[in-house]
């Protein structure tokens, strides 16, 4: 049995400092993981908690109660100046002019010119010369050299790296109310009072009511020196820590795309599953456009589904799904704790539903196609 | 640090196997199904049929990767943990007990001489350890 896709760091995400050594970076909230017993893994150069016990376990307690992320990993940008808007604008394919409410967030995938994803991002509108955008950490780098080299046309504009902020995500029907505990009296009116997909900042924290896993909860900003006590206190208020083993088949129980697997910059939000996110209707122009427009012209030839494995086995990444219209992939493949089958999502010609096969380990297996989300608030909606 | 019992023997790609006269019984160690998280499918070889020694025979899977397990020595199939199939939990719970995963009726017993013992199994993941 080889062990080395659990057990070894692969290295290959290492950031290689000057004299040759290796070095993963650590989240403020390091400590704290291995106090709580984490087993750590290499995550795009970030030694993170994989689980602290039992996936599984973790999986279910943030479907049935509250459980918390340290996502510190992630990157976060200040977008400010009097051209943030239009930079925005151009930048991204969801159009943040839908964005009327200060705090609200909202979903968006940037694009390269030939419509392929260059990354996914949350970007919140704080006022009118002040976004804030969270992108992911394994595409930071080829991320911020992207937003940096699309600046030139506006010069009311700054690009700030928020590297000064930490990151916890408290997601779980009881996420919220065992979160709101935390925060003094005076702080806590306005967090109780928050909508779906907004934001408020109390006093140096930013708490969006978002999250990657399909339940109700909050992402809390916090500054870096901050973290550990704050990540103590919801220990103290019965959040229980939760590793990114969980968080990945949460986020696929929720029908979400992970940036990398579901899709990236030579697949098209189009054949991704992200049509939704997609602003083509206005007058708008952004990065990609054309592109997205005329593979519409051309007519769109894939689309992403899910599917449910009817017989015994796990669907994987990768593996071959045989339809009658031709041949699709599984993008993001894994055992459903919420259903205890497994699911995946896949990339399968235009058209095609019902039933399909999926080849694993030289056997056809058969599968469902289904809609997305497999689960939301912990219920089934298959 | 993971159990090890002292009277099984060992393949350094982590099965266990504990011999009674010309029957082995196999399992995966406490120290792989702790690397490889909750386990939720096994695909078990079939019942009577013939493996050699190093034959991929089963598989077991986690939440996040498969993994083959081989046979650690030849033989027939003779006995195989049904209750694997609705709880691969057990070898997570209980790998050298409740967890085996199935009995070879062995052609050659001269091959568990090959195997690792205990103490040799557990310096192997020492050595996986400080990789």
């Amino acid at each position: 049995m080889h062990l080395d896709l659990a057990a070894k760091r692969t290295g290959e995400f290492f950031l290689l400092t000057t004299d040759g050594y290796v070095m993963p970076s650590k989240t403020p909230l390091y400590q704290s993981h291995l106090d709580a017993s984490a087993k750590m893994v290499d995550f795009a150069g970030w030694d993170m908690p994989i689980h602290y016990g039992s996936q599984i376990t973790e999986h279910h307690l943030v479907r049935s109660d509250a459980g918390m992320f340290d996502v510190s990993h992630m990157t976060v940008v200040d977008v400010t100046g009097d051209d943030a808007i239009a930079y925005l604008q151009n930048l991204l394919s969801n159009d943040i002019a839908k964005l009327k409410t200060h705090g609200k967030a909202l979903y968006s995938c940037m694009l390269n010119d030939h419509g392929g994803v260059v990354d996914d991002l949350i970007v919140y509108f704080i006022n009118d010369s002040f976004y804030r955008v969270i992108i992911n950490s394994a595409t930071r780098d080829k991320d911020i050299a992207w937003l940096n080299a699309q600046t030139s046309s506006y010069s009311n504009l700054s690009l700030r790296e928020r590297d000064d902020v930490a990151m916890i995500a408290v997601q779980g029907p009881a996420a919220r109310e065992r979160a709101l505990t935390i925060f003094a009296d005076n702080q806590r009116a306005p967090l109780e009072s928050l909508a779906r997909f907004m934001a408020a900042e109390v006093g140096e924290y930013f708490v969006g009511r978002t999250g990657y896993t399909g339940e109700d909860g909050f992402e809390i900003l916090m500054p870096v020196d901050e973290a550990a006590s704050c990540w103590q206190q919801l220990l103290d208020a019965g959040v229980k820590p939760c590793g990114l083993g969980a968080r990945d088949t949460l986020r696929l129980e929720a029908g979400m795309s992970l940036y990398g697997t579901d899709m990236d910059e030579t697949t098209s939000p189009l054949i991704s599953g992200l049509g939704w996110t997609l602003a083509m209707s206005d007058e708008r122009d952004f990065i990609g456009k054309p592109a997205l427009q005329a593979e519409l012209d051309r007519g769109v030839q894939q689309q992403m589904v899910g599917l449910v494995l009817k017989d015994k086995g796990v669907l994987r990444n990768h593996l071959k799904v045989v339809t009658e219209a031709g041949e699709g992939e599984i993008t993001s493949g894994s055992f459903s704790p919420t259903l205890a089958k497994s699911i995946a999502l896949a990339r399968i010609p235009a058209g095609v539903s019902g039933e399909v096969e999926v080849e694993i380990r030289s056997k056809l297996l058969k599968a469902d196609v289904v809609k997305i989300p497999f689960v939301k608030q912990g219920k089934s909606c298959i | 640090m993971s159990n090890v019992p002292a009277e099984l023997k060992f393949l350094s790609s982590h099965e266990w196997v504990l011999v009674e006269d010309d029957i082995a019984t196999i399992g995966v160690s406490d120290h792989a199904q702790e690397l490889l998280g909750d386990l939720v499918f096994v695909e078990l070889p079939e019942l009577e049929s013939s493996v050699s020694a190093g034959d991929s025979v089963a598989v077991i899977e986690s939440v996040k990767a498969a993994s083959d397990t081989y046979a650690p020595v030849s033989g027939q199939i003779v006995e195989v943990n049904d209750e694997l199939e609705d709880s691969p939990e057990r070898i997570n719970d209980d790998p050298y007990g409740d967890g085996w995963m199935y009995k070879i009726k062995m052609e050659d017993p001269d091959e568990v001489g090959g195997l690792l013992d205990a103490e040799a199994y557990t310096e192997s993941i020492e050595d996986d350890d400080d990789d």
